[in-house]
């Protein structure tokens, strides 16, 4: 039956997404003001990997977002810009970026069209005074010329960021992955594909672990993220003192019109207000977005400013309840789903054995690579 | 295929409003205070947050968490709010234990405080070490041209109180039941009753009146004591003042009603959300008509219909800012046309969010 609505799903988009959903995946999402075609994703590949578009020359998309690293700049704990200047936050993967609901950790932009607009102008990240560079490297640029021609009809003299921004969610929208071991397992019914340890970690997902709740899975598909912002103890916690003058501080600032995009990536106890500095709700201090999990061997290290080093970490961060270490002081915003889990060793372990099965196959060999790196196992069998 | 351009459309919107409605809405306090010649001004209402005792230095961490965190963000508060209510039961079983670490954590907070008695915080000792932490355990003050009145509605028989329990623990116990046929309804006593008429003596009719109750002083659901005995005769003592408000806690639940002059509104716990009445058991039960309920909590998400409130003081009448975590937070404030409180986003029921119908 699964295998029949599955067949039903991948023909109603098949012309739209110019490839077939993967196993887990649900219908992918596109704007009907633009549809993927393989001549707008070819241009908003080349944009993509363009470096011209920085201050420096050497910084493009894929700087931070490397095809080989799941589309992210793993191990760095943060990202560089130009000249190795260092954000504040952790590359989130552009693979399967196309379902978030918001984007960036805190979603501060509402879809990817709009998102890469920003990383242009970051002083720590592409660093151009204004998005003028960019049109102007298009405009002297033959193969651009031709492409914006035969992609959106438009002259290179007319050529905008809206065009630009298209092609490169064009070009993210094709980044999506499935055809995991647990798709195949869960979705595909191969009952034997997961080991003993890897059901066993299944059910700590679902169970004590209480990682299904925001991690969710879904009755055909599986994107691991309720797309929702969670104070769940991460870089609050080291600023928990200083936030009533953080947060004061902040919301005069963003009265008097700071650009809170180059605020957020610029200053870390500011980055770790999360999503209060997007939407100023005291309940969203410290929040950051849900990230999925797919792949999530393959792109260490984690959270939303890297700090954490391992899969068995992040498990260990809530095991103790949104702390580190057991005997750091919990922050005071602490989401409320977040309280010590009482998870052995053993379903620690189990537990990261399960995430490992999340990697699909065409980023199994990162998380080999990475594996190798730090000392686990990794997701390929 | 998803169509995600209206969804862009309301996530712009919902950007562009949030700096207003989220960071400075004490910020919005009218001005004047016309007829009655006084400033406007703020103050915060945290309640209920029942710290509870394991042994020795372990506290249920739950509740301890909710009241840590409306501390927390009540000190971010800007403009700073001219004082902080704490509505009662602070303690779960009102041992030294409870209520020390509860004030030890309501000591946190950067303003003034006071402080109302529940009946959790009482029938162990009859409210002797309370008293000792917070003195009173009724009282009045005047601040800004609003005559502010704190009682103990959470009294009883002295039959029930004084004879009937062979010890403070079973007595506590008892009181703390829910539909227990051993319990025994709220009053404020009759030595209170005086002390009140007394206190309102003094108060010219058209000053408004703030008064501060553990329990509703209405008569809505006996079984879990959202209920005053007294409340017509209390009702009859404040009928020649213009504005009177009574702020209430005890229901864990939004709840707010008109009776004449008077306007009700609950306020949330920092503990734990009670389902309505209605909802639970078969016996008669008085949710205030206007009141529009709060959705089903989320049981994952302990702070799920917990929260605290902010609230302005405006031409005598009390507007309530709730702040909900992981909800939707609410605005219940007095409509002077129609001259009732009403919530400002959710009384036009086709606003209000579909009852969830499959499980």
């Amino acid at each position: 039956m699964k295998k029949i609505i599955l067949l039903f799903s991948c023909f109603i988009i098949g012309n739209l997404s110019l490839a077939e959903t993967p196993l887990g995946l649900p219908e992918l999402p596109v704007p009907v003001n633009n549809p993927q075609t393989p001549a707008k994703i070819a241009l908003g590949s080349r944009l993509f990997n363009d470096a011209r578009f920085s201050t420096t020359g050497d910084v493009s998309c894929a700087t931070c977002h490397a095809a080989d690293k799941v589309f992210t700049d793993s191990p760095l704990s943060v990202s560089e810009g130009i000249n190795k200047l260092t954000g504040t936050r952790n590359a989130p993967t552009v693979v399967n970026a196309a379902y978030n609901k918001t984007q960036f950790w805190d979603g501060r932009s509402p879809d990817l069209e709009d998102q890469a607009l920003h990383p242009f102008l970051n002083p720590v990240e592409m660093a151009l005074p204004d998005h003028e560079p960019i049109l102007q490297v298009i405009r002297d640029d033959d193969t651009y010329t031709s492409m914006f021609r035969d992609v959106f009809d438009v002259d290179a003299g007319n050529v905008t960021m809206t065009e630009v921004t298209m092609a490169i969610a064009a070009f993210e929208r094709t980044q999506i992955s499935g055809d995991s071991r647990f798709d195949r397992w869960y979705f595909g019914g191969e009952a034997d594909l997961l080991s003993e340890q890897e059901r066993r970690g299944f059910a700590v997902f679902l169970g004590n672990g209480r990682c299904v709740s925001c991690h969710v899975i879904e009755q055909d598909h599986a994107l691991f993220t309720d797309h929702l912002f969670h104070n769940i103890g991460i870089g609050i916690n080291d600023i928990q003192d200083k936030v009533p003058q953080l947060a004061a501080a902040f919301q005069a600032a963003k009265t008097d019109g700071i650009d809170v995009d180059v605020a957020v990536l610029t200053d870390p106890d500011t980055s770790h207000l999360g999503r209060f500095a997007v939407d100023d709700q005291l309940s969203s201090l410290g929040g950051f977005k849900t990230p999925t999990l797919r792949n999530i061997a393959a792109t260490a290290p984690y959270m939303h400013d890297g700090s954490l080093a391992t899969l068995r970490e992040v498990v260990e961060h809530y095991n103790n309840g949104g702390v580190t270490n057991p005997d750091d002081p919990v922050n005071a915003f602490l989401s409320g789903a977040i309280r010590p889990l009482g998870l052995a060793e053993q379903d620690i372990d189990d537990l990261v054995a399960f995430m490992e099965t999340l990697t699909s196959p065409q980023h199994d060999s990162q998380a080999m690579a990475l594996a190798a790196q730090v000392g686990t196992t990794g997701g390929a069998q | 295929m998803t169509n995600i351009i209206n969804n862009r459309r309301d996530f712009l919107k919902t950007s562009a409003s949030g700096l207003v409605a989220g960071m400075l809405p004490v910020s919005l306090v009218r001005l004047s205070y016309a007829e009655d010649g006084g400033p406007d001004f703020t103050f915060a209402y945290i309640s209920d947050s029942h710290i509870q005792h394991i042994e020795g230095n372990k506290f249920v961490r739950n509740w301890d968490r909710g009241l840590i965190r409306a501390v927390a963000e009540a000190n971010l508060l800007e403009p700073k709010p001219d004082f902080v209510v704490f509505g009662g039961d602070l303690a779960q079983l009102g041992t030294k234990p409870e209520l020390d670490h509860g004030a030890e954590i309501l000591a946190g907070l950067n303003h003034e405080t006071r402080v109302v008695l529940g009946e959790h915080d009482y029938y162990l000792d009859l409210g002797e070490y309370w008293s000792e932490l917070y003195g009173d355990h009724y009282y009045s003050w005047d601040h800004k041209g609003v005559h502010f009145i704190t009682l103990n509605s959470i009294l009883t028989h002295d039959d029930w109180t004084y004879e009937r329990w062979e010890s403070p623990e079973r007595r506590m116990n008892e009181m703390a039941g829910l539909d227990n046929p051993n319990g025994s309804p709220f009053m404020v006593g009759e030595k209170q009753l005086k002390w009140l008429q007394k206190d309102l003596k003094k108060v010219a009719k058209n000053t408004p009146i703030v008064i501060f109750s553990h329990s509703p002083l209405q008569k809505i659901y006996k079984g879990w004591n959202f209920w005053t005995e007294e409340a017509e005769d209390i009702h009859k003592m404040l009928s020649p003042f213009d504005k009177v408000n009574v702020i209430y806690g005890h229901v864990h639940q939004i709840q707010y009603n008109q009776i004449d002059n008077i306007a009700f509104t609950s306020v949330m716990a920092t503990a734990w959300p009670w389902p309505y009445p209605e909802s639970y058991a078969q016996a008669e039960s008085h949710l205030p008509i206007l009141t529009v309920p709060m959705n089903r909590a989320d049981p994952f998400n302990e702070r799920d219909a917990t929260g605290w409130q902010f609230m302005n003081v405006h031409t005598g009448r009390v507007d309530l800012q709730f702040n909900l975590y992981n909800n939707t937070n609410r605005t219940v404030a007095f409509n002077e046309e129609k001259g009732h409180p009403e919530d400002t986003s959710f009384s036009d029921p086709t606003q209000r969010t579909a009852t969830q119908r499959h499980y």
